[in-house]
């Protein structure tokens, strides 16, 4: 598990009280269900996200905690329930999927560069096809944000020359690109080298300093602990037990909740 | 407690230039030729082999051969060889088939501005490659079509049936194989759409054409395509080929197309619509290039069959290469023991010329479009 300092972490709890109102709500999931032909994946998923929150979904593998991020964005159809995100309702409608996807960054376990184009191609890309921003201006913001994830001079390299840890900081900038109000993270670290996880979760945390609204799918205890405000663990395609992290980790309620945290916190 | 193996790294090592190998001619040859025993015997049998087969391979086709200039004479005499005379002889035919010989410049042209346009098209470094492309897949039809037809501009009418020899190959090739990609892809991309018509009509398309041989496909569009249309209604012969011949190759580049779709993973379709991409968009920009990048062999593959399949257009008719070939070769003036087997060599070397060019192209195309992400 890596680790960061502890200014980092005071920095990125804040536990600013925060009033509901509707605008305030950034996603909405509500009675949602899910089925893979007959098999029950996802089964009455409640989960209402607030703007600036950086929730840590957590759980065992096939516990069904990517395909209900991957719900969000619509990568996978929801056959119950309601998912709204930034105000739009999630349907068939193709238009609605579009908006929501535009205002949804998504970072995948692996990465999934385009190896045909450059860096800052891969960057540029959605901004100049999607938002319809002049490509000068798109690689201005690309190179911005590659600065960030503190790989600028990669920018015209491809993919495949890079090592997997800056990939996926590249993946996440390339997220970044299209301005979100949203980042799902599935798995970001789970397909890296142990020594490129720290400069990708650094990344993620100065992320969650800037108050983005972040869901994370992470076996990254740590960082759990250090930037969650609220972390969920599910099962068997439900969610189990949420709570804050310092609670979650230090007084689990639920067996199940137990049980995995003694397998996996050595 | 102390391990007797433990072990500390003092200093490190430092990189350095492998070993020389054993090199130089004598143990090339006894590594490559004279291996084992078995390696050996199996080079003295395949020089034996080649010691037998070459001379007179070298004697039919150089050594004893009639060059260009020589007389019907000598490739009748005892133990000619080829009888290139009588290429040479027939060469315009083989090239123009019956098109008017007053009006060579007008296939001359053509043949010109083709190889103008598509020399700087399939060089990547050339530039204006926007205008290039246009003036290649819509002027330079046009522009052919009427050149080679006339009825315009005063030029005399050549109907299609005096169009012939290379001419005729390569209008239906080029046509064909610029036709079929867009059809292929399309045809693609239906067969892997959610929408049931679209995924049927595509799927049944795809069968029902892999599934007929090109030749019935000919006889049918030449013969009994015009019982079924109302009479007096005609269609051109070779516009009725060249759209049997692309309709043909169309349905096996979609299979092709669909095995490069097929090997992308999962995540590239994934990113794109994560990134607010439209289905279009996504395809155009992210699958496609790595789905035709990777099935590049194939296409190549697909072209080169179709380039050799428009030999069978002679069957209804045609006259392309092969047909004004095999029809020279009853030319009585030229009639030699050596006559027709010369014209097919004749024949193969052309195809066999523009098949290992397209085949070389793009073997060195795929090494050029690699961006090292072999996974």
């Amino acid at each position: 598990m890596s680790q960061v300092s502890e200014t980092t972490v005071e920095r990125a709890i804040d536990t600013s009280q925060m009033t509901v109102s509707d605008t305030d709500v950034a996603i909405d999931v509500i009675g949602m269900h899910k089925w893979y032909g007959d098999f029950h994946v996802l089964r009455d998923i409640n989960l209402r996200v607030m703007r600036g929150e950086r929730i840590v979904i957590a759980g065992p593998s096939g516990s069904g905690k990517s395909t209900l991020i991957r719900c969000i964005n619509r990568l996978e159809e929801h056959q119950e329930g309601q998912i709204i995100v930034n105000g739009t309702e999630l349907t068939a409608d193709l238009k609605r999927i579009d908006e929501v996807r535009r205002e949804v960054g998504m970072v995948f376990q692996h990465f999934n560069l385009f190896p045909h184009l450059t860096i800052l191609q891969n960057l540029t890309l959605a901004p100049i096809w999607v938002r319809g921003i002049p490509k000068a201006e798109a690689e201005a913001t690309a190179m911005h944000y590659l600065e960030r994830v503190k790989i600028p001079e990669q920018a015209h390299k491809f993919p495949g020359q890079l090592s997997g840890g800056q990939q996926q900081r590249v993946a996440i900038a390339r997220s970044l690109c299209m301005q979100p109000k949203i980042m799902l993270f599935d798995e970001p670290t789970s397909a890296l080298d142990p020594e490129m996880v720290k400069e990708v979760l650094e990344v993620m945390i100065s992320l969650a300093e800037d108050g983005m609204t972040m869901i994370c799918v992470t076996h990254e205890m740590g960082f759990a602990r250090q930037v969650a405000n609220r972390v969920i663990f599910m099962d068997q395609g439900q969610i189990i037990e949420q709570n804050d992290p310092e609670t979650f980790f230090s007084n689990p309620q639920h067996e199940r909740t137990k049980l995995f945290l003694s397998q996996i916190l050595h | 407690m102390t391990m007797d193996h433990a072990f500390i790294r003092q200093e490190m090592v430092e990189a350095r230039q492998p070993p020389r190998g054993t090199d130089g001619p004598i143990a090339w040859l006894r590594r490559s030729l004279f291996a084992s025993p078995s390696d050996a015997l199996l080079t003295i049998l395949g020089m034996l082999f080649l010691l037998w087969a070459i001379p007179p391979i070298y004697n039919f086709l150089i050594g004893h051969a009639v060059m260009p200039g020589g007389t019907v004479e000598e490739c009748r005499a005892e133990g000619a060889g080829a009888c290139w005379a009588y290429i040479y002889a027939r060469f315009n035919f083989f090239i123009y088939g019956f098109y008017p010989i007053d009006q060579y410049w007008r296939p001359n042209i053509v043949f010109i501005m083709g190889a103008a346009l598509i020399i700087p098209l399939l060089i990547p470094s050339a530039p204006f490659k926007r205008i290039n492309a246009l003036l290649f897949f819509v002027v330079f039809p046009v522009v052919t079509f009427y050149l080679l037809n006339g009825g315009v501009f005063g030029m005399r009418h050549v109907p299609t049936e005096q169009w012939g020899g290379l001419l005729v190959t390569l209008i239906i090739s080029l046509v064909g194989i610029i036709c079929s990609i867009p059809i292929g892809i399309l045809l693609a991309l239906g067969r892997q759409s959610k929408l049931p018509i679209i995924k049927t009509l595509s799927v049944m398309f795809i069968e029902l054409w892999r599934a007929v041989p090109l030749i019935t496909v000919l006889f049918m569009a030449s013969i009994m395509l015009p019982l079924f249309m109302p009479t007096g209604t005609t269609v051109d012969k070779l516009l009725r080929a060249l759209v049997g011949v692309t309709l043909f190759s169309s349905a096996y580049l979609a299979e092709t197309v669909r095995g490069g779709l097929q090997a992308l993973p999962r995540g590239q379709y994934e990113a794109g619509a994560a990134l607010g991409l439209s289905y279009w968009k996504r395809t155009y920009f992210i699958i496609l290039p790595q789905a035709l990048k990777h099935v590049i062999p194939g296409i190549v593959n697909n072209f080169i069959a179709l380039f050799k399949d428009t030999s069978l257009v002679s069957i209804v008719g045609i006259f392309d290469l092969l047909n004004t070939v095999q029809s020279a070769s009853s030319d009585i003036n030229w009639s030699s023991p050596t006559q027709a087997v010369t014209g097919y060599v004749f024949a193969a070397a052309v195809f066999w010329i523009f098949c290992f060019a397209m085949s070389r192209y793009s073997l060195w195309m795929e090494r050029r479009l690699d961006t090292g992400h072999k996974r």
